[in-house]
């Protein structure tokens, strides 16, 4: 009966072994257990006993060696117990404890535990560490795993091995995978070096580089010095690659930013010949806008959390576009064809919204990004593309399509370019040229705002983000050409790439400074040889453009 | 196109006096007797050193109509430049006692910089501030108005560069100082600057270096060169059909204004005893165009009234209300811009021109050249 009881507990074990992706393997002979865990209370033995216990492959012996370490190991009545947190009593089997007659087994107040050696200390520790590697928490086995792997220490080779036979996750299969190849780099046979570099470079292990440089200078045999060589180029122009491959990302999803703030403006200074400084401001309200609708979720269905962005972004994009409805009415209005001066009345603007965001929400804060949109897809080994940039370049398609539609294939759009094109004559044909500038100028602020939604999930929501993002976006409809989405476009994604290029090339703490000013140098000096612009409007509007050119 | 006949031509000589004799004489004076602190004496020297800064921008922005958003770079190398002696001729007696300035020995720098070097010369320092600005100002003025870049988009460039200069300095590896800036100066010139009557010194030579630059100026707006930087501002297309070269006059214009932004920089440190990169960024470079603007662009002691009366302001307002000082600014901004596009010059014009004559016609001063022809 109580064998019955004790199998069925057995298969139970192993069956919840098995849901948690690491199975036991069928335990030692427990006799061994037994003997090893009774050494542990004679001092003189208790250093080889915790080695041994250390190589024994027992779910057992992690909790032994734990409940050593925390003084909570007991004798009673010619047993060892371990006294549990909540006060239960086991035997080492992790069983209820019971004496011969089977009742259950107590401490005794005042019973000291078993004692452990304080020179042994660190190596229990560090065995309770290498067996965090058959822990039930993935992650901490993912961890143990790496760690191990790294240790460059040949006996924690068997352990290793045993926890690949156990283990059911893929991701982590491959993390001992490599972690088993580094190790046995240090084998005595040079061919299972030679096995274990081929394998490194078949699956490309970054981290195990700088140990195939040292094999390629100092390993005593030649042929492991040319596949270490060989499994080192292939490796290095693997990380090579994917450098570039992320560089390239990274221009391109600055470029995607560039492009979103850059929009609005390609409207209200492209199209309109409007400076507007506020531009920045706009986008800021566009932040605010997103963090104050995040705030109102939290308060009010916490539950609905995630879905606070859809809310945000068609928000904010009302928000901005009604301030800069306000603003072309109350003030633009009066400054059109005076450049200058619509210039230092905007940055007047600009300067008293950004310090009532100041007063108002004080000097810095952020939005959480929606859970659906943090990690990213990992495109190649060690390279992972953040939903977040993700999701901004595709905004950005996205609101250029829109744009592109509603200014070429629409009827207002259309009213929108014969005013813009030729006043007068739009004018004497019944176009209401007043509506038609305060619409494409809320236009352009709108999309101020939808940028700034965007924007929040990549950096923080502070009074200043305008003023960090006004100059960039001025440079990319300058050097596009005013008055062409297309020159917008090419010049947000060319400054986007040529500065995230730039910054490895550069380097150092200050890459980012400097790339910045080296694209400012690129725009100038672009312009020498065409100062209007990537793609210059031609014919009647461009002897108007607001260059004055 | 509207003519500008609101642009003086120059402040007349006896005004000019009765600021000499004010400033440099009368003031000190009750300085000297006691009526006038010496506190207050330092604030008006820095406020007649902004007003170089201002004049320099009326000059190229009144007169030429080139809007430059980046005049707070050549004040700052200016002052840098000064700054740099400044530390260097007190070198050892900094907290540590090294010979390089305090801020490299908190950033592991241990020997001084190649191009500190030559600024051990108070002389080479002083020609740093008046014709490193100048040199500056040309290199700009040639890859921006020989191509065609003009109106706003040279603003917008000007705007950018500023914005890079900034960018740049506050960077440790430039060894200026980084946030910090250049600041604890001990001396100049072997004066202590601790002494009160060092500052009563630096103080007349602003007033005087102010009064020359009026002269200059005033000088450089009657000349024909005047006349052609206005008719630039006016109608930059007609001027080049003339057979001018607009952009070389730009250029000149540019250059002087940056000089005396330099000279500006070169007077402000020692008497403010710090110089960090917020005074050489955006917003500072922005600042001085609504001095110009209040005071009344196209006047040149427009830009002086401006440039003192704005600071004082300051002075005054973020002492008591230092949260409200950028709302301030801004409605400043826009309030001169929308209603008194002329400024107070332009005010105290038409309260002239009501009594008597007859009204000075107020158009579009600021139309930049070639967008609008006129309709008539």
């Amino acid at each position: 009966m109580a064998v019955g009881k004790i199998l069925s507990g057995l298969a139970l074990l192993g069956l919840i072994g098995v849901g948690a992706g690491a199975t036991w393997a069928a335990p030692a002979p427990a006799a061994q257990l037994d003997r090893l865990a009774m050494r542990l209370t004679d001092p003189i033995q208790q250093r080889a006993a915790i080695q041994e216990l250390g190589q024994l492959d027992d779910a057992a012996v992690e909790p032994l060696l734990r409940a050593l370490k925390d003084g909570a190991l007991y004798r009673a009545q010619g047993q060892l117990v371990l006294l549990g947190e909540d006060g239960s009593v086991q035997n080492i089997r992790g069983r209820p404890a019971v004496d011969a007659q089977g009742a259950p087994l107590t401490i005794e107040s005042g019973q000291e535990p078993v004692a452990l050696d304080e020179s042994l200390f660190g190596m229990v520790q560090s065995i309770l560490q290498r067996l965090e590697i058959f822990s039930t928490k993935a992650a901490t086995r993912k961890s143990a795993a790496l760690k191990l792997g790294n240790s460059r220490d040949p006996t924690a080779i068997p352990v290793l091995s045993r926890a690949l036979g156990r283990e059911g996750q893929p991701d982590i299969r491959a993390v001992l995978d490599e972690g088993l190849a580094k190790l046995r780099l240090g084998a005595a046979e040079p061919a299972a070096r030679i096995a274990a570099v081929q394998f490194l470079a078949r699956s490309r292990s970054e981290a195990a580089l700088a140990q195939l440089r040292s094999l390629t200078a100092d390993d005593p045999d030649p042929g492991v010095r040319a596949a270490a060589r060989e499994a080192q180029r292939s490796l290095e122009s693997y990380v090579g690659i994917r450098g570039l491959v992320g560089y390239l990302f990274n221009g391109v999803s600055l470029g995607a930013v560039l492009l979103l703030m850059s929009l609005g403006l390609a409207v209200t200074f492209g199209l309109m010949g409007i400076i507007n400084m506020a531009h920045g401001e706009m986008l800021m309200i566009g932040s605010y806008t997103a963090y104050v609708v995040q705030e109102i979720f939290a308060l009010r269905w916490p539950a609905h959390q995630d879905t606070y962005f859809f809310v945000a972004l068609p928000l904010s994009f009302v928000v901005a576009g009604l301030v800069g409805f306000a603003l072309e009415g109350t003030v633009i209005r009066f400054l059109y064809g005076r450049p200058l001066e619509t210039l230092i009345v905007t940055w007047g603007i600009g300067l008293i919204l950004q310090q009532a965001a100041r007063l108002w929400f004080g000097d810095q804060t952020s939005v959480n990004s929606p859970t659906w949109l943090r990690g990213g897809p990992e495109v190649m080994p060690g390279l992972v593309f953040p939903w977040s940039r993700l999701f901004i370049v595709g905004l950005a398609v996205a609101a250029l399509a829109a744009l592109w539609l509603l200014l070429q294939r629409t009827y207002s759009g259309l009213k929108v370019r014969a005013v813009m094109q030729n006043r007068a004559m739009a004018s004497s044909l019944g176009v209401s040229t007043r509506r038609i500038d305060a619409v494409t100028f809320a236009l352009g602020t709108a999309l101020a705002g939808v940028a700034g939604c965007a924007l929040s999930l990549i950096g923080t929501v502070d009074p200043e983000v305008g003023k960090t993002y006004i100059v960039d976006s001025f440079m990319v409809v300058v050097l596009g050409g005013v008055g062409q989405l297309m020159g917008t476009v090419v010049a947000a994604f060319g400054l986007g790439l040529v500065n995230k290029l730039l910054e490895p090339a550069i380097g150092g703490t200050a890459a980012a400074v400097y790339a910045k000013v080296a694209v400012l140098l690129i725009v100038i000096w672009f312009l020498q040889w065409r100062p209007t612009g990537l793609f210059p409007q031609r014919g009647r509007a461009a002897t108007e453009a607001p260059s004055g050119a | 196109m509207t003519t500008i006949s609101s642009a003086e031509r120059g402040p007349s000589l006896a005004s000019l006096w009765l600021f000499g004799v004010t400033f440099i004489a009368v003031l000190p004076l009750l300085n000297a007797f006691g009526v006038v602190s010496d506190y207050y004496l330092n604030l008006f020297g820095k406020y007649l050193a902004l007003a170089i800064l201002a004049l320099g921008l009326d000059l190229l922005w009144g007169y030429a109509g080139v809007l430059s958003l980046g005049q707070a770079i050549f004040f700052g190398v200016g002052a840098y430049s000064i700054g740099m002696s400044m530390l260097l001729t007190s070198a050892g007696k900094g907290v540590y006692g090294e010979a390089i300035p305090d801020f490299m020995v908190w950033n592991q720098v241990t020997h001084l910089p190649l191009f500190w070097k030559p600024y051990r010369s108070v002389l080479f320092a002083v020609a740093s501030a008046i014709l490193l600005p100048a040199l500056l100002a040309a290199l700009i003025g040639l890859v921006t108005f020989r191509r065609q870049l003009r109106g706003t988009y040279f603003a917008i460039l000007s705007q950018a560069i500023a914005f890079a200069v900034w960018l740049m300095l506050n960077r440790n590896e430039m060894r200026l100082g980084g946030t910090n800036g250049l600041t604890d100066f001990k001396s100049i010139l072997g004066f202590s600057l601790a002494d009160p009557g060092t500052h009563r010194v630096l103080y007349v030579v602003t007033a005087i270096a102010l009064l020359l630059a009026l002269l200059a100026g005033r000088w450089l707006v009657r000349s024909k060169m005047g006349l052609v930087l206005e008719a630039i501002r006016d109608n930059e297309r007609r001027l080049e059909f003339l057979g001018y070269d607009p952009a070389r006059f730009k250029i000149l214009a540019f250059a002087i204004s940056a000089t005396l932004a330099g000279v500006a920089g070169l007077l402000y440190a020692p008497q403010v005893g710090i110089i960090t990169p917020s005074q050489v960024g955006v917003l500072p470079s922005l600042e001085v165009v609504i001095w110009v603007a209040f005071g009344g662009r196209g006047s040149l002691w427009g830009a002086v009234i401006g440039a003192v009366s704005i600071n004082w302001l300051r002075s005054v307002l973020t002492a008591s209300y230092p949260t409200l000082w950028p709302i301030i600014l801004g409605a400043l901004f826009v309030t001169v811009v929308m209603l008194f596009p002329q400024g107070l010059m332009g005010l105290v014009r038409r309260l002239a021109s009501v009594r008597g004559r007859r009204r000075l016609p107020t158009g579009e001063p600021m139309a930049a050249p070639g967008i609008r022809e006129p309709t008539s």
